[in-house]
């Protein structure tokens, strides 16, 4: 099989390599540049504890090629924090205890994330019905949707939208 | 996952050189099916060929009666369309009902159709609507694209380029959806033309069909005073999630619930 060179730019770094094709980019991230950050929760597309953002957008880290992201921008969970400051839904996470374990918790982060991209004003059943991609075994996920409304208003507020 | 090469040709005769010069090609789309199956080493093709850089297969235009659904758009992208949303509004509930945010992130409209998952939504609607999908080399109308579980009539070469839908008066689709998945345990599409209406089921059965007496009586009196266990549970799909007498009676009511929107 032929590698191929790809340029794809996490976090701000651009990494030019050679990859093979069958490369996921959970396992680029995790296993190539040491972002474990992104978890693998499961095989069948379903969990969301490895989503990333591309364009503002989740997308789910397992199911993506490094081949169909060439040029492409990708943030992961390690990159929202600016100057040893949480990102406010972060920050919001944390206000809620909106996490037991935390293996969900990136995914749920970078959900939310992209939600208040989508629509910066979501209310509770806005915000359950976005969270259909993130399975976490834990919470009961009442924290995890007071979290959001916290983190979205603080969004809101900074013109982070 | 099984090694391959993979390709990203800039517009479809490439993309169709590429793959009849490949032992066991397949076209990738979203990948929201192929690498799921990949992954679970399900299928290992030789090379996969990236059609997500070729141009002009996402675009939404209006024309008329009819809306040009480019193949490779994804469900977010017709879920947050202003032409669907106001021409065929109830298209953007089908959409955004699909799986989860970032599954219509990625999959496309496209990948669904070539598909052609019984449980999917897209099939059902597509054989409700008055629909020609077009390939590089033909255009095929929406009742005979599908022909059997997880098959179609497209050759092996064929890419769908995009879907011509003719505007219904009337157009819904309701799905009871596995909780897990999203996927339809059964869904129903209405599309009603001045003089045709057209049900059609997903999740039922081992392909998409037309549920034709329902049809015809919503043909003759399009109301809500449907006849009732039209479709014989025997031969509907069975598994954990249903019997397939609850299938059969789930048609009834979620074709019960579409026409309320009318
Ligand atoms: C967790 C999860 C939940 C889901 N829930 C639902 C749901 O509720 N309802 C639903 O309908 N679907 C659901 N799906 C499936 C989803 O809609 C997929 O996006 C879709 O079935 C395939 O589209 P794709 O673009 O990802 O295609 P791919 O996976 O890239 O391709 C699928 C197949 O189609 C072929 N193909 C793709 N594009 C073309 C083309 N233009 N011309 C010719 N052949 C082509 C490929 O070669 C491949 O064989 C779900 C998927 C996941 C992972
Ligand atoms: S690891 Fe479960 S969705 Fe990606
Ligand atoms: S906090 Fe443990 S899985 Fe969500």
């Amino acid at each position: 099989m032929h590698e191929i060179s790809i340029k794809i730019t996490i976090n701000g770094k651009t990494y030019e390599k050679n990859i093979k094709p069958n490369l996921l980019l959970i396992d680029f991230l995790r296993d190539e540049i040491g972002l474990t950050g992104s978890h693998i929760g499961c095989d069948t597309s379903q969990c969301g504890a490895c989503m990333v953002l591309h364009n503002d957008s989740g997308i789910k880290a397992c199911s993506i090629l490094v081949a169909q992201l060439n040029d492409k921008k990708i943030t992961t969970i390690e990159h929202l924090q600016k100057n040893d400051v949480l990102h406010p839904m972060q920050e919001a996470f944390r206000n809620n205890h909106g996490l037991q374990c935390g293996f969900c918790t990136p995914g749920m982060i970078i959900s939310a994330i992209s939600l208040v991209k989508e629509n910066n004003n979501p209310n509770e059943e806005e915000i359950r019905k976005y969270l259909e991609g993130n399975l976490c075994r834990c919470t009961g996920y009442q924290n995890i949707v007071k979290s959001i409304e916290e983190g979205a208003n603080k969004m809101r507020e900074l013109g982070d939208i | 996952m099984y090694q391959f090469n993979f390709h990203s040709p800039k517009n479809i005769d490439d993309a169709i050189n590429i793959y009849n010069s490949c032992e066991d090609p397949k076209f990738l789309a979203g990948g929201m099916t192929l690498l799921a199956s990949m992954k679970q080493r399900l299928i290992a093709p030789s090379d996969l060929i990236d059609l997500r850089a070729i141009n002009n297969l996402s675009e939404i235009i209006l024309n008329k009666n009819t809306i040009k659904i480019g193949a490779l758009c994804s469900h977010y992208k017709i879920a947050s369309n202003n032409i669907i949303a106001s021409k065929i509004n109830k298209m953007i509930k089908l959409a955004s009902g699909i799986g989860d945010p970032a599954v219509r992130n990625m999959g496309t409209i496209g990948g669904s159709l070539a598909n052609s998952d019984p449980a999917a939504d897209w099939p059902a609607a597509i054989l409700a609507l008055k629909c020609n999908i077009i390939t590089n080399n033909r255009s095929i109308s929406s009742n005979e694209i599908f022909t059997n579980m997880f098959e179609t009539c497209l050759d092996e070469s064929e890419i769908i380029t995009e879907l011509d839908i003719e505007i219904p008066e009337f157009f819904n689709y309701v799905k009871f959806p596995n909780p897990a998945s999203r996927y339809a345990i059964v869904g129903v599409a209405i599309a009603k033309y001045e003089n045709k209406v057209s049900v059609a089921i997903s999740g039922a059965s081992h392909t998409p069909f037309i549920a034709k007496e329902l049809s015809e009586a919503l043909t003759l009196n399009f109301s809500n005073n449907i006849p009732l266990k039209t479709i014989p549970s025997d031969g509907l799909n069975q598994d954990i999630h249903a019997t397939s007498e609850y299938r059969a009676n789930l048609i009834d009511v979620l074709t019960k619930d579409a026409l309320k929107a009318y």
